[in-house]
C-alpha cells in the first residue's frame, strides 16, 4: 500500500460529510445521483484493506492447499476451518462488540465476504454461519439470547445453521408444515417436522428453526440447540458443486425447545426470514464478486501461458474479448453492490441519529433497500455464472478437466442463482416492491411515468452531451425513462394482473437491474477520475462505457419483450417508438475499448481493478 | 525484556520488477509493498516469547518515509506493541544500520531481530553492521531461538551441510531465517487494535550516506531453448562448440 491509501481515506470521510441525506431504496430510478454521493471500493481505507489481505492470507494458507480435503468432506475439516476463521475474527466481523464481535461497518463485512467468495464450499459455510445462522439472533434476539449465543458464534466455538426450507416449501417458504406445540407444563415447545437443504446441518450446534405454533398462519422462529435432542438427519446431499459444504435434511421429532428460545414474538418468523434474507442477498452478491475475481485471475494467467499457433492465446482478439467482458461485468456488479452497501450503511446511521436503536435501524435500512439487495443478488450471481462459463472456455479442454480450477469454479458458482431466493423469485419481488411503494405513495413512480408519457407526445430534443462520460450518463437517464415508461404502462394496463404476467415482470426486473448497474459503474468511473485523474483510470472509463453500451442494448431488448407481451395493439407502436428514443445505441468502438481493458490485465497477469 | 524488530518495506514477491527509464531506481507505480518476509519471522518469534509467558515489549522499526507506515501498522496488527519510523530514505545498508544503531543506543534493548536479508536488494549486511556499531554479538541465519534466562540465549543457525548450535549472551543481534517461527496472519482484532498503538516518527541521526546506487540493469534476456533428439548427440556437441562453450 502506498500514500494513496491515506488520501483515499480522507476523501471517503469528506464524501460522507458532503452527503446531505440518506436516500430511499428504489429512488435511484427517479433521481440523478451524483458521483460524490456513492461509495466506491477504491475508497476502502488501509485498515479495511489490511483485513481483506489477512482474509486472503487465511485462504491461501488454509483453504487453497486443502481444497481436495474440503470438497471430499474429510471428517472434521470444515468445522475446524470455521474455528480457525473464528480465531482470526472472521466470524465476528459484523457482531456487536458487546457480544464478542468487532462491530464493523456493513461495507467492511461485505468486503470480507467478497474475499471469502472465492472459496466455493467454504463461502457457503461461512455465509450460512455468519449470515442466516447468526443474524436472526443478533437482530431479533433478546438480551439473554444474545448474551448466550452471540459470543460463541462469533468465536466459532458454536456453529450455526438456518432451517427454513422444507420438502414442500422452497420458494413458497411460508407453506412450511413444521409444527411447534407447547408442552403441558408450559416450559417447552415440542417441534416436529422436516427441513431440507440445510447448510452446515451436519455439524451445526445451533439451528434457527422456523415452525408454526399450533395452527398459526405464520411461522415463528426458534433457537434450537443440537443438544436439545429429538433431532436426526439424513446423509449428506450429493451435490453438483460446493461439495465440501454440509447440506442435510433434518428431522425434528418432538424436539424440546425451552420457551425462552422463541425468537422475537410468536408469528414473527416470516418477517425474520425475509429480513435476514435481505442481508443474505447483498452479501451473496459480494461473494460473487470475489469468486469472479479469482476466476479472472486464473483465466488471464492461463491465457498468458497457453500457446497455440505459436503465440499466447491472450494475443487473440476472441480471448481478449472474453477476458475484458468478464472484467467489465465484475467491475460493474461490484460498483453497484458497494454503492448499495453504503446506502444501507448511511440509512442505518440516519435512522440511528433519529433515535432508533442500532438493531432496528439495521433492519429498517435493509428493508428500505430490499429492492437493491434483490437486484444485486440476481446480477451478482449471473455475472459469476457468466464469468465461470467463459473461464472454462478460455481454458479450452483444460476448462473441462477436474485437474484445473475452472471445472470446480463452474460447478460451485451455479448454486448462487438458486439459494437465498431463486433469481426468479427475486426478480418478481423487486418489481413487486417497487410497485407497492409507488402505490403507497412512498415513491413518486407514477408521476414520473406520467411525465415520461407526456414527453413521448412531444418531439424529441437533440442536445448532444459533451464531456467525459457525459454521453453515457445522458444515456442512462434515458434508460430510466424507458423503465418508467414500460413499468408505468404495464401497471396502468394490467393493474394487479401484472403479478400474474411473470414474463413481463421478469423483463421489467432486468431493465431495472441494468439501469442500476450501468449508473453505478458510470458513477464509479466518474468518482475515480475525480480521485486519481483521468489519465490514471483509462481502463475503468473504458469499462464503464462498454457496460453502458451493452446495458442500452439489453434494456432495449427486455423493453421490447415486455411491450410486445402486454401492450394493446393500439399502444404498441407508440411505446416501441418511445423505447427506441430512450435506447439509442452509444457510438463507441467496443472492440477497441475491450482490448484496452484486456491488455491492461494481460500485462499484469491478473485482474487489476 | 525489550525486543526491537527491524522491518523493511519491500515490493510484494509477485511484483514484476521495472526500473525507471534511466535505471536510477525502482519504478514504484502499481507496486504493492509488504513487510519483508524474513523480517516477519523475527516479529513472529518475538510474539512467541510473549506467548510463552515472558514479559516482553516489542518495538518495530523501519527506516523510511511516510509511505512505509502501512507496513509498520501491519506489524502492529500482527502483535508488536509500538512502532518507530526513522524519517529518512533507506539510502544504503550502511546508512540504515547506522541509523538503527543510533536509535537503539542506550534504549536497553535485549535483542534486535532482523531478517536474513531483504527481498528487494538482498544485501544481508544490515544486521552485521548494526551489531558492529553496538558492539554486540551477532548470530546470522538463525533457524531456532530459545531464551535460557534474562541473559543468555541458545540459537540454531544454518551452516553448509548442517546446523550450528550457539549460545550467546544478550543483548544480541539476530538475523532470522525460515524455521525460527511461522508467519502469522494478523487477526481482525489485532488490525483494529493497531490503530491505537503508538507509532513514533523520529528524526534521523546526522549521518552522511555512504554510497549511491548508480544504475540498475535488467538481467540479460533469456536465450532461446533448443531441443535435441536423443540420437542427435553429434549435433549437440557441434552446437556447443560453435558457441565456444566446449
Ligand atoms: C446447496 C443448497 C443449500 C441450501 N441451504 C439452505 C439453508 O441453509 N437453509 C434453508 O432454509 N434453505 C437452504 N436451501 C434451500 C434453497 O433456499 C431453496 O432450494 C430455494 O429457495 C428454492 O426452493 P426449491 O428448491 O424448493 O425450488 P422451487 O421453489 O421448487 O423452485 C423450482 C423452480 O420454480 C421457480 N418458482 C418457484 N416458485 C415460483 C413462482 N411463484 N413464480 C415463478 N417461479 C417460481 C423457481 O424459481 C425455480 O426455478 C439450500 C439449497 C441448496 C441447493
Amino acid at each position: 500500500m502506498n500514500e494513496c491509501a491515506s488520501e483515499q481515506t480522507n476523501y471517503s470521510i469528506m464524501s460522507t460529510i458532503e452527503k446531505k441525506q440518506a436516500i430511499k431504496g428504489g429512488e435511484f430510478l427517479l433521481r440523478e445521483t451524483a458521483a460524490r454521493e456513492v461509495f466506491i471500493p477504491e475508497e476502502f481505507g488501509e485498515e479495511q484493506r489490511m483485513m481483506a489481505e489477512a482474509t486472503k492470507d487465511f485462504i491461501d494458507s488454509e483453504i487453497t492447499p486443502n481444497v481436495e480435503r474440503m470438497d471430499s468432506m474429510e471428517p472434521g475439516f470444515m468445522p475446524a476451518l470455521l474455528e480457525k476463521a473464528g480465531e482470526l475474527g472472521l466470524l465476528a466481523v459484523g457482531v456487536p462488540e458487546e457480544y464478542g464481535g468487532l462491530g464493523m461497518s456493513f461495507n467492511t463485512s461485505m468486503l470480507i465476504t467478497e474475499v471469502i467468495g472465492g472459496t466455493g464450499s467454504f463461502s457457503t459455510t461461512y455465509g450460512a454461519h455468519t449470515g442466516i445462522g447468526t443474524l436472526p439472533i443478533q437482530y431479533y434476539g433478546n438480551e439473554a439470547q444474545k448474551a448466550k449465543y452471540l459470543p460463541k458464534l462469533a468465536s466459532g466455538e458454536w456453529k450455526a445453521a438456518y432451517c427454513l426450507t422444507e420438502p414442500d416449501a422452497g420458494s413458497d417458504a411460508n407453506a412450511g408444515k413444521t409444527k411447534a406445540v407447547l408442552n403441558e407444563a408450559g416450559t417447552h415447545y415440542l417441534i416436529t417436522g422436516q427441513k431440507m437443504w440445510i447448510s452446515n446441518g451436519g455439524f451445526a450446534d445451533v439451528f434457527i428453526v422456523f415452525a408454526k405454533i399450533d395452527d398459526d398462519k405464520n411461522h415463528s422462529a426458534f433457537i434450537v440447540e443440537r443438544s436439545f435432542g429429538g433431532i436426526s438427519m439424513n446423509d449428506e446431499e450429493k451435490k453438483m458443486g460446493i461439495k465440501g459444504s454440509s447440506t442435510r435434511q433434518i428431522f425434528f421429532n418432538e424436539c424440546p425447545v425451552p420457551v425462552e428460545n422463541l425468537l422475537s414474538e410468536r408469528g414473527n418468523g416470516f418477517k425474520i426470514a425475509v429480513n435476514i434474507l435481505n442481508v443474505g442477498r447483498i452479501k451473496l452478491a459480494a461473494g460473487c464478486i470475489g469468486g469472479s475475481k479469482v476466476v479472472i485471475d486464473n483465466a488471464v494467467n492461463y491465457a498468458n501461458e497457453r500457446q497455440q499457433f505459436g503465440t499466447a492465446i491472450a494475443n487473440f482478439g476472441a480471448i481478449k474479448q472474453k477476458l475484458a467482458e468478464m472484467a467489465i461485468r465484475t467491475f460493474a456488479t461490484e460498483s453497484a453492490s458497494y454503492r448499495a452497501g453504503q446506502d444501507i450503511e448511511d440509512k442505518i446511521e440516519d435512522l440511528k441519529a433519529n433515535g432508533l436503536p442500532k438493531n432496528q435501524a439495521v433492519l429498517k435500512a435493509l428493508e428500505q433497500f430490499a429492492i437493491e439487495c434483490a437486484m444485486m443478488k440476481c446480477h451478482g450471481s449471473e455475472v459469476l455464472d457468466y464469468v465461470t462459463d467463459e473461464g472454462v472456455q478460455v481454458y479450452g479442454g483444460m476448462g473441462y478437466s477436474a485437474e484445473a480450477p475452472m471445472e470446480r469454479a463452474y460447478r460451485d458458482a451455479r448454486i448462487t442463482r438458486i439459494y437465498e431466493g431463486t433469481n426468479e423469485i427475486n426478480r418478481m419481488l423487486l418489481v413487486g416492491m417497487l410497485l407497492k411503494r409507488a402505490m403507497k405513495g412512498e415513491l413518486a413512480l407514477f408521476d414520473a411515468a406520467k411525465a415520461v408519457a407526456g414527453e413521448l407526445m412531444s418531439l424529441p430534443t437533440h442536445e448532444e452531451a459533451s464531456g467525459l462520460l457525459a454521453q453515457e450518463k445522458a444515456a442512462v437517464n434515458k434508460l430510466k425513462k424507458a423503465v418508467l415508461m414500460v413499468l408505468g404502462k404495464a401497471a396502468q394496463d394490467l393493474g394487479q394482473q401484472l403479478q400474474q404476467e411473470q414474463e413481463v415482470m421478469m423483463a421489467i426486473a432486468d431493465m431495472i437491474i441494468e439501469v442500476y448497474v450501468a449508473e453505478s459503474v458510470l458513477l464509479r468511473a466518474e468518482k475515480l477520475v475525480a480521485l486519481r485523474g483521468e489519465e490514471n483510470c483509462q481502463e475503468q472509463i473504458a469499462m464503464a462505457r462498454v457496460y453502458t453500451y451493452e446495458a442500452i442494448e439489453r434494456v432495449g431488448a427486455f423493453g421490447r419483450e415486455a411491450i410486445l407481451s402486454f401492450a394493446a395493439e393500439e399502444d404498441r407502436k407508440m411505446l416501441l417508438l418511445g423505447l427506441k428514443r430512450f435506447t439509442k445505441p452509444l457510438m463507441l468502438n467496443p472492440k477497441a475499448l475491450r482490448r484496452q481493458v484486456a491488455d491492461a490485465m494481460i500485462a499484469q497477469n491478473r485482474y487489476i481493478f | 525484556m525489550k525486543i526491537l524488530v527491524c522491518v523493511s518495506h519491500v515490493p510484494d514477491t509477485t511484483t514484476k520488477i521495472q526500473f525507471e527509464s534511466d535505471g536510477s531506481a525502482l519504478n514504484k507505480t502499481g507496486v504493492t509493498f509488504v513487510i519483508n518476509p524474513y523480517d516477519e519471522f523475527g516479529l513472529s518469534r518475538a510474539i512467541g516469547f510473549k506467548e510463552e509467558g515472558k514479559s516482553v515489549n516489542i518495538t518495530v522499526l523501519c527506516v523510511g518515509g511516510p509511505e512505509v507506515e502501512p507496513t509498520l501498522r501491519k506489524a502492529l496488527a500482527i502483535g508488536a506493541d509500538d512502532a518507530v519510523r526513522i524519517n529518512t530514505q533507506a539510502n544504503d545498508p550502511a546508512y540504515v544500520a547506522a541509523q538503527i544503531a543510533s536509535y537503539a543506543e542506550g534504549k536497553e534493548f535485549d535483542l534486535i531481530f532482523t531478517g536474513k536479508e531483504s527481498i528487494d536488494y538482498n544485501g544481508s549486511t544490515v544486521p552485521g553492521m548494526l551489531a558492529e556499531h553496538l558492539l554486540w554479538p551477532f548470530v546470522s541465519f538463525a533457524t531456532k531461538m530459545d531464551l535460557q534466562d534474562e541473559e543468555r540465549a541458545v540459537l540454531h543457525r544454518e551452516v553448509d551441510g548442517g546446523e550450528e548450535v550457539v549460545e550467546t549472551s544478550l543483548p544480541v543481534v539476530v538475523s532470522c531465517q525460515k524455521g525460527i517461527a511461522e508467519w502469522r496472519i494478523p487477526n481482525m482484532r489485532g488490525i483494529m487494535a493497531a490503530r491505537k498503538k503508538p507509532l513514533a516518527v523520529v528524526s534521523p541521526a546526522e549521518i552522511t550516506p555512504y554510497f549511491q546506487t548508480v544504475r540498475y540493469n535488467y538481467p540479460p534476456p533469456k536465450g532461446e531453448c533448443v531441443y535435441f533428439e536423443p540420437d542427435q548427440a553429434g549435433k549437440l556437441i557441434e552446437t556447443l562448440a560453435q558457441k565456444g562453450l566446449i
